[in-house]
């Protein structure tokens, strides 16, 4: 594992380290030490490569990933992992709002709480928080599975295009456009396997499936009370 | 009022309230229960470059040789923080606009186009294309709220980034592509179903306020090596303060645009009653750059109702550093030609006033995804067009710096421009024609 402590190491040496590792590249693991909250930490990483931050850490933590494994030891700021397109996040404690905003692709693990706006306008990432979810959540989502474990805020899945929810505790309140929807064996299978990949025991038969109502998908003059 | 027995008769006496446009409004809102949506910008008159002159050469002021003596047209975009500033040729630049709302033919000609002048174009909501990646020797790529289509890849093969906030048709609104225009290849870069009404969002799902997209900005640094220039662009509501918090925010380049700038499809109502004509929003933004000493370290690029070069000559008069073209752009390529009239009167409009964008029927094949009309452009005729069109635009600004006696577009000033209207001066911040009087300045 190589270790870089950030109070000797910049922040703009170590992404760009990290950035320009070969396709090839056998120094796989790395570790980054005394961040202190610093933004834009583990961005546009591109190989399949493995980095822990070790301590709390800013805003947009591993931003666009493509292909990492980031791990969070600690409590991120917002927009972690926003527009990741493949690879995995994971987030040892607390997230804070946006978690995962429009992210197309990949793994986020929250294992503590998310705030405000989780998934917004998601379009394809596979969302799993241990915890709870704050208000907003999954806004306009376009396509991927959000998954809390915990309880999901007010308004959870406004104005959601095709995404799917699951929601094991109580829902505040759904947002314009999103209802409670059947889940069928093909849904409980896919939430079992999110749930796996995520490394979260839970049972799927306790969660509830959310989805779009597609009332709104085209405007109508009648639905206007609803916008 | 009449009465058929006197000698005395009097026409019929329409409101300039109530005009035609206004009762046919209320008409269509009574039979549809819905607003109007169109695309372009306001097409009412509001104040405009139409209301400044230039004063030219005199016996204080000494002009250049037209066809002798070298005028410097060519900009340098992104000297502040980017390690590679792009340079244009010329000041105009293409302005951002999707496919999606534009067809893939049509992007592709802008690019020609652009190309061939050395300026740039722009992607929008969307994403990038391929053709017009290709096409274009400089290409901005839009970071915008909706994020359709965004991914890292195409960011890193920009020449730059521009962070929209707004946009001068709707500022404060997000965008709409409706059903009609969602073709499978639409639908997919954007990740949606076919043929369902797509919501642009109007704020960034991720960042509020100056203090996020300082660390935004940060983070598109950090994912591009801090190479490309980073542009924030905003519609014109408060351009002082808008443009003073987008150089706070880390911005190498400001992007103003004004209510004549066009848009896709907004409702009516959006794009004539919200938002700044440029015109009152240059100088704001001059003053914030001044005041920050950041004039033409951050570069300005204006736009909203770009013609022709005395537009242009006029804008960097005021202190823009370029222009951005949209729907003159599209003009150029073949929009609105009156070839098309017949096709023009089946839609129950006339050449020159087409403005439904948004249904995706456009008869000059460029505001459309349906492939039989898209194939009536041919990207490389519209290509040229656009070419001569930006090569006559700044031959005509070059005409105008001349004769004001400047050996470059950026040497023109506010000092070479008088107002025709009070408010046209107050706007502009220059004295109202044969006089020294510069209304809101101090003084009555």
């Amino acid at each position: 594992m190589h270790e870089i402590d950030l109070t000797k190491t910049p922040l703009r040496e170590v992404n760009q380290r990290l950035q320009t590792l070969p396709p090839d590249t056998n120094e796989r693991v790395w570790k980054l030490t005394n961040l202190h909250g610093e933004h834009a930490c583990a961005v546009g990483l591109t190989q399949p490569i493995e980095v822990h931050i070790d301590g709390h850490i800013g805003y947009y933590c591993a931003g666009m990933n493509q292909e990492a494994t980031v791990v969070i030891h600690g409590q991120c700021g917002i927009g972690v992992a926003e527009n990741m397109m493949s690879g995995e996040v994971r987030v040892k404690g607390n997230a804070s709002s946006a978690a995962g905003a429009t992210a197309q692709g990949g793994l986020l693990v929250i294992e503590g709480d998310a705030g405000t706006r989780c998934g917004i306008s998601m379009k394809g990432v596979d969302i799993v928080v241990k915890g709870s979810v704050g208000a907003m959540s999954a806004f306009m989502a376009q396509s991927g599975s959000l998954v809390v474990c915990g309880d999901a805020g007010s308004s959870l899945g406004d104005s959601i295009y095709e995404a799917r929810l699951y929601v094991q505790g109580k829902v505040e309140s759904l947002g314009s456009d999103c209802i409670e929807k059947k889940m069928t064996p093909h849904h409980l299978a896919k939430l079992e396997r999110l749930l796996k990949s995520a490394g979260i025991d839970a049972d799927p038969r306790n969660f509830k499936r959310y989805g779009s109502a597609r009332r709104l998908y085209n405007f109508h003059v009648d639905n206007v009370d609803s916008y | 009022m009449s009465a058929s027995n006197t000698p005395f008769y009097t026409p019929p006496r329409f409101s300039a309230t109530f005009d035609q446009h206004a009762i046919a409004e209320i008409h269509r809102a009574a039979a549809t229960g819905i607003y109007d949506i169109r695309g372009g910008g306001t097409k009412r008159r509001v104040p405009h470059f139409d209301d400044l002159l230039f004063l030219g050469a005199s016996i204080s002021r000494y002009p250049l040789e037209g066809y002798r003596e070298k005028c410097g047209t060519n900009v340098v975009l992104g000297t502040r923080f980017a390690k590679k500033p792009i340079e244009l040729k010329i000041p105009v630049t293409i302005a951002g606009m999707s496919f999606g709302a534009l067809s893939g033919p049509a992007k592709e000609a802008l690019g020609r186009g652009a190309s061939k002048m050395g300026t740039s174009t722009t992607t929008g909501d969307g994403g990038m294309t391929p053709e017009e990646r290709g096409q274009s020797s400089i290409l901005v790529y839009q970071y915008l709220p909706s994020r359709y289509g965004m991914n890292p890849n195409d960011l890193r093969k920009a020449d730059a980034i521009e962070v929209v906030v707004g946009q001068g048709a709707k500022p404060g609104g997000g965008g709409m592509l409706l059903g009609q225009k969602i073709s499978d290849r639409v639908a997919k870069m954007r990740n949606l179903p076919k043929g369902i009404d797509q919501r642009s969002a109007c704020r960034h799902p991720d960042w509020t306020g100056p203090d996020d997209l300082t660390i935004k900005i940060q983070e598109l640094r950090e994912i591009t090596n801090w190479e490309k220039p980073i542009y924030v662009k905003v519609g014109a509501t408060r351009p002082y303060f808008d443009t003073a918090l987008a150089v706070k925010s880390g911005a190498d380049v400001v992007v103003l645009d004004g209510m004549q700038g066009g848009t896709a499809a907004t409702q009516e109502v959006f794009i004539e009653h919200v938002g700044l004509p440029i015109l009152a929003a240059i100088r704001p933004a001059v003053k914030a750059l001044q005041d920050l000493d950041m004039h033409r370290k951050v570069q300005l690029i204006v736009s909203g109702g770009i013609r022709n070069g005395a537009d242009v000559a006029k804008a960097l008069a005021l202190g823009a550093d370029a222009v951005a073209i949209g729907t003159a752009a599209l003009i150029a390529l073949g929009d609105n030609d009156p070839h098309w009239e017949a096709e023009y009167q089946k839609l129950g409009t006339t050449a020159g006033a087409y403005d439904d964008w948004h249904e995706g029927r456009d008869p000059a094949g460029i505001t459309t995804q349906d492939p039989e009309l898209a194939a009536r452009l041919d990207p490389v005729k519209a290509g040229r067009r656009l070419a001569n069109y930006l090569a006559v635009m700044t031959m005509e600004a070059q005409i105008i710096a001349r004769a004001c006696g400047k050996s470059h577009l950026h040497n023109l000033e506010p000092e070479d421009l008088v107002a025709l209207t009070v408010e046209s001066a107050a706007m502009a911040g220059v004295p109202l024609a044969g006089t020294s009087w510069i209304p809101g300045q101090g003084g009555y």
